[in-house]
């Protein structure tokens, strides 16, 4: 398919820890900010692809009544769903049925309740996302899978501790920039071992409650365009130039290995391809660290630095904005909270306004291509998409 | 069994058990009887575990079960300081992935391996335990120094 996709319109809510509303109200505030950035009207969408994790959801089969909420029957609506990576997957298929020509414009929903649940249920629904009958009865949840990956990267390249919380600190340096971030305060190293912080507090061994992200409520909303609707409504469009997805063994027993992950890497791999650069062409990256260790991974498996030397990234500040390869500096996960569906979604948006030129204060100098990593559940889903400008 | 009654030993696996049917249910029989098990495809001989009842690799849905035996090295492991509804009584806790050559075993390393002795390519092998709760399970012990 060499028919050009482009971006003509990104919303997102405000992440916050409780959203007093329900999903459809929700779901309005980032379609609001899309349909004025797109400057279209409703009937100019031809299709909605509605992503969330389901295990938060009351409401079967969401997508109905999303697309029904936001005026936008009779036109067809589905529902997509890979974990935390659902609105990437989302945005793969409204690729696809633009590529195709079967639509012109396609609207990607992300979003996700998630504060109706306590902490503890949080982690025994997303827990479920990992294999149920062989590794949930053994009592496990995500930063515990997550923190496996930490152990053994540490054992195999002698990652510390400190490497992963440095990258808490740089989320939270842009964090406090972003007025959607659920975490705006700033972090410091010092905190990671001050007993009265709760960031250095236990969690699963090595990583610490300073190393997670946060529940959240949000959405997001991305307008996917052809060549010709984009330019037609869009005068800077942003174009989707590689897409990459790949999956892995949901059982840690399956793995070859726990120090990186082999889906993010295939991801990479079939992006960079497909968009024709290689990693030292990207300008701007938005990676998902639901956690401190799976940046870390990320800047390997995307390769920004070799298997092992991540931490050198970071200790440099190469990932800072005036850095070599600028990564999350919309606050990520760790800052902006981690609306499961709406994730990807968020991640796309900062991307389009850092290739536009519109991120304000935590704008790269021109980038010319910015790149999305999001990932569904530990590593099983990989998802990597490559953005760039005229 | 009476006829048309389901097979739901499964629900007797781990602290909290999330399936019930399933085609290798004897995997818990086989705990039962003291022995953790994976399957191995009459077939084409490719080893499980978890243990399946089908082979991908081959199509063939002929499995015979083998006993998990020996030592296997420590591939990572986490202790839970936190935990999912339904383990809060139990943190700490210590879950594991341990290599045995031809395949691997998640599960969690026995309460009486201090934390502290743990590191990764350490050698341990599996036993069959009960759980806090008294349900049947797995775990990872230390090998004997001979």
């Amino acid at each position: 398919m060499n028919n050009k996709v482009g971006i003509i319109g990104v919303g997102q809510s405000a992440f916050v820890r409780t959203y007093p509303g329900s999903i459809r109200e929700l779901v309005f505030e980032s379609f609001r900010e899309a349909m004025t950035d797109a400057g279209i009207a409703r009937t100019d969408i031809d299709a909605t692809v509605v992503c969330s994790a389901p295990e938060y959801d009351k409401q079967r089969s969401p997508a109905g009544v999303i697309a029904e909420y936001l005026g936008l029957n009779p036109q067809p609506t589905f529902y997509a769903e890979t974990l935390c990576s659902s609105s990437s997957t989302g945005l793969r298929l409204a690729y696809s049925l633009v590529a195709s020509g079967l639509h012109d414009m396609v609207m990607v929903i992300g979003f996700q309740i998630m504060s109706q649940l306590t902490s503890n249920e949080s982690q025994e629904r997303m827990g479920r996302g990992a294999d149920i009958q062989w590794e949930s009865p053994f009592g496990t949840m995500m930063p515990a899978y997550y923190a496996m990956h930490a152990q053994a990267h540490m054992a195999k390249y002698g990652t510390t501790p400190e490497d992963l919380a440095l990258i808490r600190v740089k989320a939270a340096t842009y964090g406090q920039l972003n007025p959607l971030a659920v975490y705006r305060k700033p972090v410091t190293l010092e905190q990671f071992t001050d007993p009265a912080s709760f960031l250095g507090g236990p969690v699963a061994t090595p990583l610490r409650a300073g190393d997670c992200c946060a529940n959240a409520d949000g959405s997001s909303c991305l307008i996917v365009a052809s060549e010709e609707k984009a330019r037609a409504f869009s005068k800077k469009p942003v174009w989707i130039k590689g897409v990459g997805a790949a999956s892995a063994p949901v059982n840690m027993a399956g793995r070859a290995r726990l120090s990186g992950l082999d889906a993010a890497e295939e991801a990479a791999r079939q992006a960079y391809k497909m968009a024709g650069i290689t990693a030292a062409d990207i300008n701007v990256a938005e990676v998902h660290d639901c956690f401190t260790i799976a940046e870390l991974m990320a800047y390997e498996n995307l390769g920004f630095a070799k298997p092992g030397e991540g931490r050198d990234l970071i200790r440099a500040k190469e990932t800072y904005k005036d850095g070599k390869i600028p990564v999350n500096v919309d606050g990520g996960l760790l800052s902006k909270g981690h609306p499961i569906g709406a994730t990807g979604g968020s991640q796309v948006r900062t991307i389009v306004l850092q290739l536009r030129g519109e991120a304000g204060e935590i704008q790269v100098k021109d980038p010319v291509f910015g790149l999305v990593h999001n990932i569904g559940g530990v590593g099983l889903y990989g998802n990597v998409t490559i953005f760039g400008v005229d | 069994m009476a006829k048309n009654e389901l097979d739901t030993r499964f629900s007797e696996f781990g602290t909290v058990s999330f399936a019930a049917v399933t085609r290798v249910n004897d995997f818990i029989g086989n705990l039962e009887n003291g022995k953790l098990t994976g399957t191995r495809c009459v077939k084409c001989g490719k080893t499980f575990f978890p243990p399946r009842a089908q082979c991908c690799e081959c199509l063939a849905a002929e499995m015979e079960w083998f006993e998990v035996t020996g030592e296997g090295e420590l591939v990572s492991y986490s202790t839970l300081q936190y935990a999912p509804t339904g383990f809060t009584d139990e943190v700490p806790y210590t879950i594991a992935l341990v290599d045995y050559g031809d395949y691997k075993v998640f599960g969690r390393i026995d309460g009486s391996v201090p934390q502290e002795d743990l590191s990764v390519g350490m050698k341990l092998k599996a036993a069959v335990a009960r759980t806090s709760n008294g349900r049947l399970t797995y775990v990872f012990e230390r090998s004997q120094v001979k």
